[in-house]
């Protein structure tokens, strides 16, 4: 039972990030893509958490600390460059 | 018991991250888009790292996952914040049912201060000023 929950966690996952692969995708502009993928890091923290209990490994949880941090330092260098030296999309 | 607690909330937090990609792809432009990722996002996250803390049980892996939750919580606010205000000023298209937009020219477009709604600078100062006139035709 315990298995069958773990794996319907995995296939939920796996389907969130398909999904959020496909508007990666198609955009249609850069700041749509930048959201993208912010929640393909987020999806892959959930990722790490469910193996964290599939395997009984509690270092993994290191992992995902620090790839919320970079997920955060790199939407944020997004966001700078976006809004300083992004060229605007209506001219 | 621990089990189950932990397969629910794995399960819970795995379904929201799943409804945050369908917000993703469905809805019709940034803002509402980064308005299903933020939120349901971090919960899904905070719910699959509450199980694994429940499963686990020792204190150590207990205070990382909740330092997780917490850092989730406080940085994607502020990342979302940080991108919205990013695609409104390169001039994202927003949904064309939104009906308010209650920045529109109050930004400068060069420094990228927001005005008070007094004495707005540049070129939304002329802007105000016509609207005044119209209102109050004898000043």
């Amino acid at each position: 039972m315990f298995d069958y929950a773990i794996f319907l966690a995995y296939a939920l996952l796996s389907l969130a990030l398909v999904l959020s692969f496909v508007r990666l995708v198609l955009g249609p502009t850069l700041p749509d893509r930048v959201v993208a993928l912010e929640l393909l890091a987020s999806l892959t923290v959930g990722f790490i958490g469910v193996a964290v209990v599939a395997t009984g490994r509690s270092a993994y949880l290191d992992v995902a600390m620090v790839l919320a941090l970079t997920a955060f330092l790199a939407a944020i260098a997004f966001a700078r460059y976006l809004e300083k030296g992004g060229h605007r999309s209506d001219d | 018991m621990t089990e189950g607690l932990t397969a629910i909330f794995l399960v819970a937090g795995a379904g929201f991250m799943l409804i945050a990609a369908l917000g993703l792809l469905r809805m019709p432009d940034l803002l509402t888009r980064m308005h299903a990722t933020t939120k349901a996002g971090v919960l899904g996250a905070g719910l699959i790292m509450v199980g694994a803390a429940i499963y686990i049980g020792q204190l150590t892996v207990v205070v990382k996952a909740v330092a997780v939750v917490a850092f989730l919580v406080l940085t994607a606010p502020i990342a979302a914040h940080a991108i919205g205000r990013a695609g409104y000023f390169m001039g994202v298209p927003l949904w064309s049912k939104t009906h308010t937009d209650e920045l529109e020219g109050r930004y400068d477009p060069e420094t990228h201060t927001l005005a008070s709604s007094d004495k707005p600078p540049g070129d939304a100062t002329a802007k105000a000023e016509k609207d005044r006139g119209r209102d109050e035709p004898g000043s």
